[in-house]
This record gives structure tokens, C-alpha cells and sequence, in this order.
């Protein structure tokens, strides 16, 4: 009983990892209805460029939002210049520059960092608190800044006219143009805004996992199932899927089918989810007039 | 007649009573001028942090150039990536030895790359020198004459890890965290076969992990709720630290053996905490740069020179470089030997008769030594324990020489 | 087909029958690679760029195709020519199988479906349950066929030869597939599915349908994969090489059977091209080639020559009445 409330409690905290990757990748869809493969990538990149700016001697907090600053531009940047001529093309396209984005990201990565792992300073204290020692300090803060950008982005999203435009804009295009929204714009600043996200995910998920190019690409995988299973349009649904996830797959892999066959249960998941209830738990029925 | 017959009987006599002096012998890729020499590297793809091996032999190469090269040739390295992948790695190697006519293979990197080319080069009879991998397999002279290994082999290392348990904890509850592929397995036969089969039950829990995970968390949950006060950590340095650290957090406080290839202070320890490393006992056979040991040893330094100067972009600290300087450095010793005679068979027959040599990175007391049925170059390793700020190596050097 | 269209192909046919007297051991092993990454992106093609059904998957058909192959020769002593019609059938049975659940899926979530399969295939493999058939992280080491009837071929060669009997054989197969019923009725699909189905097209048998075929391609080639490079191992049928067939069909031509000549030339050649120009980035290139592609040449290769055929053919067109009108008076 006390092995499963451990395991309980690290897939909650590896939850949190997935979870605030799956915001991203929901900010994103939201915005766009576009699923961005290359968002672990993207994030990954900021976090490297966070560590450059930590290692030339900026303090952790200037760093951090700077970062987050820095990754909204590059975010803009990306959706003018790279994906703006393939968006209304075949979604086929859309995929493979998506596709294009994630190696040449990766591949940056590990010309310009090298492949050796660095750490990553975390903001929170370093000894267990309360002496729980299942979660260290720093994962407990990482979820609370999960949730803390969670409840910002619902409230961006429900209550500020800003917030109304951008959900227009991604749920009618045409309609929302007509009433005045500058739906280019707002996908631009929809993708600036999933890579910042993205940005901090990366910045909560490196002190865990040590950086390295590859840090993001184990994850991202759990995270789309993250995103699916809570509901891709949800962001409270992403969040909860993604400790749903956690704790499932930490779960799964200690006591039913062996740690061989973990990443099968993000396989699992993804599909299942598409099949039976592809709004996933949290999401709304969308229905299509034909 | 007879008396211009002399001279000539003469210059026969000498010309036979010194054959390597007077003949240079050449296969494809050795001439006067030049030794070409082949390698594949995983540059790219999952296993691109090891592409720092064949960046760091090519600057030493380069090094040994500037200085004039090997009995007056210079050594043309030429290595191209192969992502890991073994069908990349058969196209490679092929177009190094059928295209690029190359004189051999030298340390051609990854177990599964290696198993690849095995048969190849053995069937085309060109050396397969030095491979960047422990797997023991590649000590079979009467099967393989043609592939020799280099650094100590894993299940070696594991059975060493072993005995000490026997001797030092016969009651052991043991963990172990492996990871799943042929380097994590090979580990974990070595141990066992150490362990041997009555003592297997020592083995209470063994947990493994994906490449592709983004932590080892839960793993190291898993093998802490096994009751088990003995650790065995195979695992490659981002995991390794992860669990060091890990098992620091959950208080556990495990014997903590952690492997050779994720041994490294700079790698591994650093990230993971050196306060939170005290106790890891590991082996090792190559000196690392950042121990207080050897801060003034002339060896470490003229590596830490040769870093600054050929291969700045290299991590000097990443445990990697210091091996491939002191792989480019056997390889060296091995083609000085060859002389004039740089024969394919040569190569290989001088890489099989190399006697006691000592190298200025390697831990005092191990030296590399081969012959016609001994295809395992360093056999000898030490075990040392960290105490926070070094290495203190303990016991006697431990050798598997036969 | 035009008589010139015949004319050209027959004239490729024989240039790829005299290759391997031309060239090196080594040439003729990268051309078979080439054949063999041709069959497989005809079969991808097939499923994504006749049927609209992205796949980010193909890998892991290309991964069944290698292991049946493989575990058949090495387990069974089942001659290497009878595994591939053997891998063929298998993976004509798991891609339709997985076809049906995928008909519920569209677009980009087919695509996130095939990804998180390309992802998990690696750790299927390695699955310790199915260890003593797939030898596991080891892998499994096959033999090399020699030629056989004692013909003067070295073994590269005869087995070029093979390989290109089989992709003749599949590219006609598929060429007759694709201008008939079936192939109008995928393209169907593929532009208007809800028109193809009022039309009374079955869109389920017909997509799942696709997709068996289309794995069974890329199963073919995966075992004649195997066989050219004499070994299997999990780890090289990770995600990227789900990656790489995609962007041989986008580069080679999307609905065109050309294309899968033009992609398979391009993903074997190209990493070793970007290799030289950079050691520390050939992934970079590749995806900026592929974003490239993707702009400028959304066609891929094969459209772009179909263009300049046309442009070509028009202007012989206007030169010729331009003649014409300038002799007669």
C-alpha cells in the first residue's frame, strides 16, 4: 500500500512535467487547431537559451522572464515566417514543416550546446519540506507554477476581449473577420504565446531532467496523450490528463505490465482516447455540419 | 664470373637479412606519404553525445600530424556519422573499405553498429581495431581474428561489482537499474554470472528504462520499496545522475555502485550533487580530469593542453574526451610498431603484441596488453569509492587477465 | 501510357539492368538500398498521397517486414526468397488490422496516432517476452545469399538483381492498382470523402484497404532491407525512419509513382551529401530541405519534371504552328 502511494506521488510529480507541456500544446491548438509537433523542441531551445543567459550572469528570475519574453518573439516569429504560407495548404504540409521545425530545433541544439548534460538551476529550495521526501521542493513548485499559468490562461482566455478574439479567430476565421478581428494577427500571437508556455515548461522540467537536446523528446509523447485525453481544447483537462497520465504510467509500470512497456501505455492511450472519446474527458463535442 | 656474382650474393644477403628495414609493404590506404584510417561515430540521432569520441581521436590525430605524423606519414582520419544506426553503419563501413580504401577500422562506436560489421570485416580480412564498445564478444581471436576490443569489457566490470558484494555483504539485498538495450543487458549477465546461480536470490528487485524516458523516478521508487540496501546503477550518465540524486531525495541510503561509463565527476557526479554522490562506488581505468588527485599530474595536464589547443569546442571535463585521447594513443603506439610494414596483417598482428604499455591517463598499475589469444587490450580496473570532492580507489588493481 | 513514356521507361530498365557491371561492389549495394527504399515509398505514397491518410508510422511496417524476415530465415531456415512474399503477407494483415480503427481518425490526429506507433515500435521489439524470437537488443545477424545456379555474379550483385525483379514487379503491380477503379476511387476519397461515399464508395473497405497494401509495401521492403544489410536490431527502427519516408515522398512527389524513385534517390544520397557539409548539423539540412521542399516545390520532384515536360511539349507545340503557318502561305 505504501509502494503504490509512492509511486502515486512520483507519477504526480513526472505528472507535472506532461501537464505543462500539454498546455502548450493546447495554447497552441486553441489558437490555431493545429497539433505542433515540434513544441517539445521549441521548448527545449528556450531552456537553452534561459542557461546561457543564467551561465553570462543574469540572476535566476530576470533570466526566466526574459526567457519568456524571448520565446514569445521567437513563437511570432515562426508562425509569420514558417508556417503562415503552409496554412492553408494540405495539412500534409503543415506536418512536415512541423516535422522540418523539430529536427533542425534539435539539431541546433546539439551543434551549438553539445550533447553533455547540464543542470539547470531550479528557484526553489533544495532540502524536502515537511520532510516529504516523494516529491522533491522543486517538483512541488514546478506544479504550482503549472496551475498558476493554468488558471492565467483560462482567465485570459474567458475574460479579457483579447482572449474572445483569439477563440474566434481559431473557431471561425472568416466570421471573426468579419466583425473587424485580425485573424492573422491573432494566430501569431496565439503561437507566441505556446512558446512561451512552452518556454516555462522547459524551464520547470530541466532542474528534473538535466538538459540535454534530447530532454523533451521522451516527453513529448506523453504529453500529446496528455492533451488528448483531458480534452485538446481544454486546458484544465490537459493539466488533469497530464497527472492522469503520470500516475497511470508510474502505476502501470511498477505493478501490472513491467517498465518494458511503458511508452506502449502513451501508444495505448493515444489511440484509445482518437477512438472512444477522441474530446477527450474534459472536452466538448464538436459537431461538424456536413 | 664468380667474382661479380659477390656483390651481387651480397646485396641478396642483406636485402634477406633485413627484410623490414629494406621492404616497405602496403595495403590499400598506406602509402609513404599517408596512413588512411577508417572510423563511424554516431554524430546525430540519440547517441549523438558520443559523437564527441571521434571528434576528440580526429584532433589528436591532428596533433600527431603537426608533429610529423608516424614515421614520417601523416594519419588521414576519416570518420563519417552513422546516427546509431546499423544499417548506416554497414553503409559506411562499406564505403570506407571498398570506396575510400581505407587500411583499417578504428574505433567504429556502439555495440549494435559493431555486431553489424562483424562478419564484413572479418570476410574481407581488414582490421576492426579498437571498438568503442564493451561488449565482451569482441574477444574471440579464433573466431574473429579480425576485431579486437578495447576498453574493459561490461560483463568483466560487472563481476567484479559482484565479488565485492560476496566478500564484503554476503547477506545483500540487491537492486538493480538497467537500461534496456545490449549495454545495459551485458551489464546485468556479468553481475549475475559474478553473483552465480546460488546467489541470485541476492537480486531482489531489477527495474529497466527506455532511452526515450525523461526520468528514471520511478524506477528508483519502485526499487527502494524492494526493501533492497544494495544498488547496482547501470545506467548512461543523464540517468545515472537522475538516480544518484533520486535515491539521495528518497533517503535511501543504498551501497551505491554505479558503472564505469557513467563514472565521470564532470558528467555525472557534478549534476547530480557531489554532497549527494558520497559513497558511489564505481571502477575506473582512465584518470578523471576533475579530481584533486591528479590537479598537478603532468599527464592530466598535457590532455587538458592538447584540449585547449586541438579541440576547443570539447568538454574537457565529459569523460568521453580523455578516452578517445587515450584510444588515439594505443592506436598510435600500435602503428609505430607496424614501421614500414603496413600490411593489414601487420596492423592486426602488432595490435595483438602489445607488451605492458603505460599510458599517462590511464590509473597507475593498469596497463594495456595483448597477444594472439588475449584480444582484450585493459582488462585491469580499480575500484574507488567518492567521498564528496574525489575518488579514493581502494583494494588492489583488479585484473581479469587470463 | 504514351509510346514515348514506354520508350523512356523501357530505356531506364535497361541503364538499371547494366548498373552493376559499371560500377563498384559498393555503388550496386547503395543502388539496391535505393530499389528497396523506392518499394516503400510507393507503399507510403499509396496510403498518404493517393488516399489522404497521413502516416508518421510507416516505420514500424518497414521494422515487421525486416523481423519476419529475419526470425523466418534465422528460426525456421526459410530461404530468403520466400520471406518476402512471407513479410509481404503478414504486414498486407497488420496493416489493414490497423486500418480499421484508423478509419475513425482524421488528418492530424491519423498523423498523432501513426507518430506514438512509430515512437513505441523500438520497445515492442525489445519486449522481453518476445525476446527469443526477436533476439532482442542484440538483434538477429542473417547470412548473405549467394547467387545461385552458379552464375558469375558476386553476391551484391545478384542480389541488386532480385531486388529489382521484386520492385518491377511492385511497381507494376501498384502502376495497375492506381490508374484503374481502386486508384480513382482512393483519390476520391482523398479529395471529397463524403462525395465519394455518396457516390457509393465503401470509404472503410477502400481506406483500410490502403492501408493494408500500403504496409504491405513497406513490409517487402523492410525484409528485402533486411536482407541487404544481413542485420536487424530494434533500435533502427526508432521514429526517425517513420520520419525519413515521409519527407521521401513529399521531396519525391506526392500521388505520383515517379516520385517514389526521386524520394528513395534523395533520402539515401542526401545525409551522406549534408554529412560533408556539416558533421555537427546533417539533421538540419535535412529539415531545412524539407521545409524547402515544401514551399517551393510542393509537388516534389516528379511534379516539378512533369511541369517542365509540359512547358517543354507547349512550346515544341508553338514552335511547330508557328512553322507550320510561316511555310504555308
Amino acid at each position: 500500500m505504501e509502494a503504490l502511494l509512492h509511486q502515486v506521488l512520483a507519477g504526480l510529480a513526472t505528472g507535472g512535467i506532461y501537464a505543462s507541456l500539454a498546455l502548450a500544446l493546447v495554447m497552441i491548438y486553441q489558437a490555431t487547431h493545429l497539433v505542433n509537433f515540434a513544441q517539445g523542441e521549441m521548448a527545449m531551445f528556450c531552456t537553452y537559451i534561459a542557461w546561457s543567459l543564467v551561465n553570462a550572469g543574469v540572476p535566476y528570475w530576470g533570466a526566466f522572464f526574459l526567457t519568456v519574453g524571448i520565446a514569445f518573439v521567437l513563437g511570432v516569429a515562426i508562425e509569420r515566417i514558417i508556417i503562415r504560407p503552409v496554412q492553408n495548404g494540405p495539412v500534409l504540409g503543415i506536418v512536415v514543416v512541423f516535422i522540418g521545425l523539430l529536427v533542425i530545433l534539435y539539431s541546433i541544439a546539439g551543434w551549438i550546446y553539445t550533447y553533455t548534460i547540464k543542470t539547470f538551476p531550479s528557484p526553489f529550495p533544495s532540502e524536502a519540506l515537511f520532510g516529504i521526501r516523494y516529491m522533491s521542493p522543486h517538483q512541488v513548485g514546478a506544479i504550482g507554477v503549472t496551475l498558476v499559468v493554468l488558471v492565467l490562461l483560462y482567465a485570459f482566455f474567458r475574460f479579457t476581449p483579447l482572449g474572445l478574439a483569439m477563440r474566434a479567430a481559431a473557431q471561425n476565421p472568416v466570421s471573426a473577420r468579419l466583425v473587424g478581428i485580425r485573424v492573422g494577427w491573432m494566430l501569431a500571437l496565439g503561437w507566441g504565446l505556446a512558446s512561451a508556455i512552452g518556454a516555462i515548461a522547459g524551464m520547470m522540467v530541466a532542474p528534473i531532467v538535466y538538459l540535454d537536446p534530447g530532454m523533451m523528446g521522451g516527453v513529448l509523447l506523453y504529453a500529446f496523450a496528455a492533451a488528448l485525453l483531458g480534452g485538446i481544447e481544454n486546458p484544465w483537462g490537459a493539466v488533469a490528463g497530464g497527472f492522469i497520465v503520470g500516475v497511470a504510467e508510474n502505476v502501470l509500470g511498477a505493478f501490472v505490465i513491467g517498465n518494458e512497456l511503458k511508452l506502449a501505455v502513451a501508444l495505448v492511450l493515444i489511440i484509445g482516447v482518437l477512438l472512444v472519446k477522441p474530446s477527450g474527458i474534459f472536452g466538448r463535442v464538436h459537431v461538424v455540419r456536413v | 664470373m664468380k667474382l661479380r656474382l659477390i656483390p651481387v650474393a651480397a646485396l641478396l644477403a642483406a636485402a634477406l637479412a633485413f627484410p623490414a628495414a629494406a621492404q616497405k609493404k602496403y595495403d590499400p590506404g598506406a602509402s609513404d606519404s599517408e596512413i588512411k584510417i577508417g572510423n563511424t561515430n554516431p554524430y546525430s540521432g540519440p547517441a549523438s553525445a558520443y559523437g564527441t569520441i571521434g571528434k576528440s581521436i580526429a584532433a589528436y590525430f591532428r596533433m600527431l600530424n603537426e608533429q610529423g605524423g608516424i614515421n614520417g606519414r601523416k594519419i588521414n582520419f576519416v570518420s563519417y556519422d552513422d546516427s546509431y544506426s546499423p544499417p548506416k553503419t554497414v553503409e559506411m563501413t562499406r564505403k570506407l573499405v571498398e570506396q575510400d580504401q581505407v587500411l583499417f577500422m578504428f574505433q567504429p562506436l556502439g555495440t549494435p553498429s559493431n555486431t553489424a560489421i562483424h562478419k564484413y570485416m572479418n570476410l574481407k580480412k581488414v582490421p576492426q581495431l579498437f571498438v568503442a564498445t564493451g561488449a565482451t564478444k569482441w574477444n574471440d581471436p579464433k573466431g574473429f581474428p579480425w576485431t579486437m576490443g578495447w576498453q574493459p569489457n561490461y560483463q568483466d566490470e560487472g563481476k567484479i561489482y559482484a565479488r565485492h558484494i560476496l566478500e564484503t555483504k554476503p547477506n545483500a539485498k540487491i537492486a538493480v537499474l538497467y537500461q534496456n538495450d545490449d549495454y545495459g543487458k551485458d551489464y546485468l549477465k556479468g553481475f549475475k554470472d559474478g553473483l552465480g546461480a546460488k546467489n541470485a536470490k541476492m537480486i531482489v528487485a531489477e527495474a529497466s528504462y527506455e532511452v526515450s524516458e525523461p526520468t528514471v523516478d520511478s524506477q528508483i521508487v519502485q526499487l527502494k520499496a524492494s526493501g533492497a540496501d544494495v544498488l547496482f546503477n547501470i545506467a548512461t550518465p543523464k540517468f545515472a545522475a537522475q538516480a544518484i540524486r533520486k535515491v539521495y531525495d528518497l533517503g535511501w541510503k543504498p551501497v551505491h555502485y554505479v558503472n564505469n561509463v557513467s563514472a565521470s565527476i564532470g558528467s555525472v557526479l557534478t549534476p547530480a550533487g557531489l554532497d549527494k554522490s558520497v559513497g558511489v562506488i564505481t571502477t575506473s581505468y582512465l584518470k578523471d580530469v576533475l579530481d584533486p588527485e591528479w590537479a598537478n599530474d603532468p599527464g592530466v595536464n598535457k590532455f587538458k593542453e592538447f584540449m585547449k589547443k586541438y579541440y576547443p569546442d570539447g568538454n574537457v571535463v565529459d569523460s568521453s574526451n580523455i578516452f578517445g585521447y587515450t584510444v588515439a594513443r594505443t592506436m598510435e603506439q600500435v602503428l609505430r610498431q607496424c614501421g614500414d610494414n603496413l600490411t593489414r596483417a601487420n596492423v592486426m598482428k602488432q595490435a595483438a603484441s602489445i607488451k605492458n604499455l603505460k599510458l599517462d591517463t590511464l590509473i597507475p598499475g593498469i596497463e594495456i596488453n595483448t597477444g594472439p589469444q588475449d584480444y582484450a587490450p585493459i582488462q585491469a580496473v580499480q575500484l574507488q569509492r567518492f567521498n564528496g570532492q574525489r575518488y579514493e580507489r581502494f583494494g588492489k588493481v583488479l585484473s581479469s587477465e587470463h | 501510357m504514351t509510346r514515348k513514356n514506354l520508350v523512356l521507361l523501357l530505356v531506364l530498365l535497361a541503364v538499371a539492368c547494366v548498373l552493376p557491371f559499371l560500377v563498384t561492389d559498393y555503388r550496386t549495394f547503395q543502388f539496391t538500398l535505393v530499389l528497396i527504399y523506392a518499394i516503400a515509398l510507393l507503399g507510403l505514397n499509396i496510403l498518404t498521397g493517393y488516399n489522404g491518410q497521413i502516416s508518421l508510422g510507416h516505420g514500424a511496417f518497414y521494422a515487421i517486414g525486416a523481423y519476419a524476415a529475419a526470425i523466418l530465415m534465422d528460426k525456421f531456415g526459410v530461404p530468403y526468397w520466400l520471406t518476402i512474399p512471407a513479410a509481404g503477407a503478414v504486414c498486407l494483415v497488420a496493416g489493414f488490422l490497423f486500418g480499421l480503427p484508423a478509419l475513425r481518425l482524421e488528418g492530424l490526429y491519423l498523423a498523432l496516432a501513426t507518430f506514438a506507433l512509430g515512437v513505441t515500435v523500438p520497445q515492442l521489439l525489445k519486449y522481453h517476452h518476445v525476446e527469443q524470437w526477436t533476439g532482442g537488443v542484440q538483434g538477429i545477424v542473417i547470412a548473405k545469399p549467394e547467387a545461385p545456379f552458379g552464375l558469375p555474379l558476386s553476391a551484391d550483385q545478384w542480389l541488386y538483381y532480385f531486388t529489382l525483379a521484386i520492385t518491377v514487379v511492385m511497381f507494376l503491380f501498384g502502376w495497375n492498382l492506381l490508374r484503374g477503379r481502386v486508384g480513382r476511387a482512393l483519390v476520391a476519397i482523398r479529395d471529397h470523402h463524403i462525395a465519394a461515399e455518396a457516390m457509393g464508395i465503401n470509404n472503410a473497405l477502400y481506406k483500410s484497404l490502403a492501408f493494408g497494401v500500403s504496409a504491405m509495401y513497406t513490409g517487402i521492403a523492410g525484409a528485402l532491407g533486411a536482407i541487404a544489410v544481413q542485420f536487424v536490431a530494434p533500435d533502427s527502427f526508432n521514429v526517425f525512419l517513420s520520419i525519413v519516408f515521409l519527407v521521401g515522398i513529399v521531396v519525391g512527389g506526392l500521388a505520383s509513382i515517379s516520385g517514389a524513385i526521386y524520394g528513395a534517390l534523395f533520402i539515401q544520397f542526401i545525409p551522406n551529401f549534408a554529412d560533408e557539409i556539416s558533421k555537427a548539423a546533417p539533421w538540419a539540412i535535412f529539415g531545412v530541405l524539407m521545409i524547402g521542399f515544401v514551399y517551393l516545390m510542393p509537388t516534389g520532384v516528379a511534379g516539378a519534371i512533369r511541369m517542365l515536360r509540359a512547358r517543354w511539349a507547349a512550346r515544341q507545340t508553338v514552335s511547330m504552328k508557328v512553322k507550320l503557318k510561316e511555310e504555308t502561305p
